[in-house]
């Protein structure tokens, strides 16, 4: 009996797959085609930006991260993704397990508010700080400047920039990655529903206990996922902080900029040198990437069927 | 007792250390923004390090200067958006002057405060052609041809490409006598620019980096600076039989050199490129220096050709500003067709 049982299994798995088989041709033909896609228009490209960093030899490529402009553009761009990235993953974590957990009026529209930056050019975006802290601007020309007695004394005196200066970096960037986090973790914490939360909560958990104990450890995985893409979108960030930036050498590039300015100044193997660190960066997102979905594949494709699903329905 | 004593050597060597690190203070660290037009990087690169030692050697003050740059007309606006520029070196009168007309950075007589309209070095306006000049680019005319790229920026951003457009009008108005011949012409020339760059360092890598076009509307300090960067055995320069004489323009910002109390230093920054040594900058740099006898000394470099000016030919840049610049002026009327 059991024996027939998996003899049947066998010859369905077999037809189905027989079923499933295209002719060596096609297969090979569409194979090639994808390869030869992935290899034109990723990998080449890839490899050509180390191989003119490295055009001079590697003393030359390492020369190109001594020069101050270029340590001072790394520095920047660490600070800049150190402040944005944790605040995002904070506003991710509340802004999702609102969503995911509550009915409340509005949540559409704070869904889509979310999703805004998605949806912005990152020019504008840029612009929108301009357009706010600029001296000709909203608020630009009440921001502490110079002497005000009526301010308060720590205030007095203090000059307060925010664009082409540190503080519109960080903002035109924290507006960018704003829905990285919540976007990767919505979907995870619907699929999960509330009912472990309730077991908690009728065992005596309080509420931090329960989102400590029982919420965070079961999208952690998710929440690495979307830190780990919020943090390459904010190193990588070219638009809007190129418009708050002011493109001060050594004070306000960040390394994206700092390519830039290096292939316009003729010095093309230095802005590759300095590229391939960044490429090296989404190299290393990708295999952090692939390392959580390989742990974690069977949350994230739950996840990814819901949002399929949002999307059809 | 003993552990006294200690605490006590402790406390003196704290002090003393303290003592040290006032002292080393009391000789200043200045640090000043030069905000600045694209095609200057290398020159203000040299002259940042003169000024510096220049300024050490005089006050014994340390000066660290910091460079931003980009078209012209848009640094104006970053400038009056809130970019802390302690001076402006741009490349012409009027994006200086819009920082008095939008952001009353400046006072209204700014232009008269330095030499020379406050133009310390001036250039003109070449064409950079390719090794051989196989499309045999000679004059204006040439350009007009069907079949010729022409590469230069856009003059709403950029501007060298003022200084190129208004070169080719010139020329044009003088050639065919009326203005609309002139307007038929420099739309013609527009019609075979494939792209407009913001700026003309943007111009100059798309024509010698990813090689667009067959000629190139350049500064003339841009393109010596192509060919000493990539060799004369790649590029031509050809001087046409008339040009414009390009005024960049330099200020303090006083508004921010105010505030920041920079206001002595920025000002000889200014007036040391009057200076012999800041002449000389210009002229390694491919900048027309504008003292008489370091001018002299570049004799030989730049070519003499009949030259343009803003003020007699075009009655200064306000007016040709609004004329050819303005939304709906000329360059529109000509760019949409």
């Amino acid at each position: 009996m059991a024996g027939n049982v998996s003899t049947l299994v066998y010859v369905a798995k077999h037809r189905q797959r027989r079923s499933l088989k295209d002719p060596l041709w096609v297969r090979v033909l569409l194979i090639g085609a994808a390869l030869l896609f992935v290899g034109l228009f990723l990998l080449v490209p890839m490899a050509s930006v180390f191989a003119e960093g490295l055009k001079k030899g590697w003393g030359a490529y390492f020369a190109a991260f001594r020069d101050p402009d270029a340590l001072a553009a790394i520095r920047l761009t660490l600070l800049t993704a150190g402040i944005a990235v944790p605040l995002n993953l904070v506003f991710g974590l509340a802004a999702s397990w609102a969503i995911a957990k509550f009915e409340f009026r509005g949540k559409a529209l704070l869904i889509s508010l979310i999703e805004l930056p998605f949806a912005v050019s990152p020019v504008v975006s840029g612009l929108v700080y301009v357009l706010l802290f600029g001296a000709q601007g909203w608020w630009g020309p009440y921001l502490p400047s110079g002497e005000h007695p009526w301010l308060g004394s720590w205030l007095n005196g203090q000059d307060i920039q925010v664009i082409f200066a540190v503080p519109g970096i960080v903002l035109a960037t924290i507006f960018v990655t704003f829905p990285f986090v919540a976007r990767e973790l919505i979907p995870i914490m619907q699929v999960r529903g509330n009912d472990e939360e309730y077991a908690a909560l009728t065992l005596g958990a309080n509420g931090w206990q329960t989102f400590f104990r029982v919420t965070l450890p079961n999208v952690k995985w998710g929440l690495f996922y979307g830190v780990i893409l919020c943090n390459a979108r904010a190193m990588g960030e070219f638009g809007a902080v190129s418009v708050v930036s002011g493109h001060i050498r050594g004070l306000t590039n960040t390394m994206p900029l700092h390519v830039e300015i290096l292939y316009n100044e003729y010095n093309i193997q230095a802005a590759f040198a300095v590229a391939s660190l960044l490429t090296l960066l989404a190299l290393v997102t990708l295999v952090l990437k692939n390392l959580v979905e390989w742990r974690h594949r069977r949350v994230l494709e739950a996840a990814t069927a819901s949002t399929t699903r949002q999307f059809i329905s | 007792m003993n552990s006294s004593i200690l605490s006590l050597r402790t406390a003196l060597a704290v002090f003393l250390l303290a003592a040290a690190l006032v002292s080393t203070a009391s000789a200043k660290d200045i640090a000043l923004l030069n905000v600045s037009y694209d095609p200057t990087r290398e020159l203000y690169v040299d002259f940042n390090a003169a000024f510096a030692k220049y300024w050490k050697a005089k006050t014994g003050d340390t000066v660290t200067i910091k460079q931003s740059h980009g078209g012209s007309g848009s640094q104006a606006r970053s400038i009056n958006d809130g970019l802390q520029a302690d001076v402006a070196t741009l490349a012409l009168g009027v994006d200086i002057e819009a920082l008095y007309n939008i952001g009353k950075l400046i006072p209204q007589d700014w232009q008269k405060r330095l030499a020379n309209n406050s133009a310390p070095y001036t250039s003109t306006i070449v064409f950079l052609v390719r090794k051989g000049n196989p499309k045999r680019i000679k004059d204006w005319d040439d350009l007009v041809k069907p079949g010729v790229g022409v590469v230069t920026p856009n003059p709403k951003t950029s501007g060298g490409a003022r200084w190129n457009y208004l070169a080719a009008w010139g020329y044009a108005l003088k050639k065919y006598g009326t203005e609309d011949k002139a307007k038929e012409f420099v739309g013609k020339l527009y019609k075979n620019v494939p792209v407009l760059d913001s700026g003309a360092r943007g111009a100059t890598t798309s024509f010698v980096q990813r090689e667009i076009g067959d000629v190139e509307l350049a500064w003339e300090n841009e393109a010596f600076l192509a060919l000493k960067e990539f060799g004369a055995d790649k590029f031509e320069i050809v001087v046409p039989s008339l040009s414009i004489l390009a005024e960049p323009t330099v200020a303090v910002v006083d508004k921010v050199v105010k505030k920041k109390g920079t206001e002595v230093v920025a000002k000889a920054y200014l007036d040391y490129l009057y200076s012999d040594e800041g002449q000389d900058i210009a002229g390694r740099n491919f900048y027309r220096p504008t003292n008489p006898a370091i001018a002299a000394k570049y004799a030989k470099v730049f070519p003499k050709l009949e030259l343009l000016s803003i003020d007699a030919d075009f009655g200064g840049w306000t007016k040709a500003q609004k004329t050819h610049f303005a939304d709906g002026g000329i360059f529109d009327q000509i760019y949409v067709k």
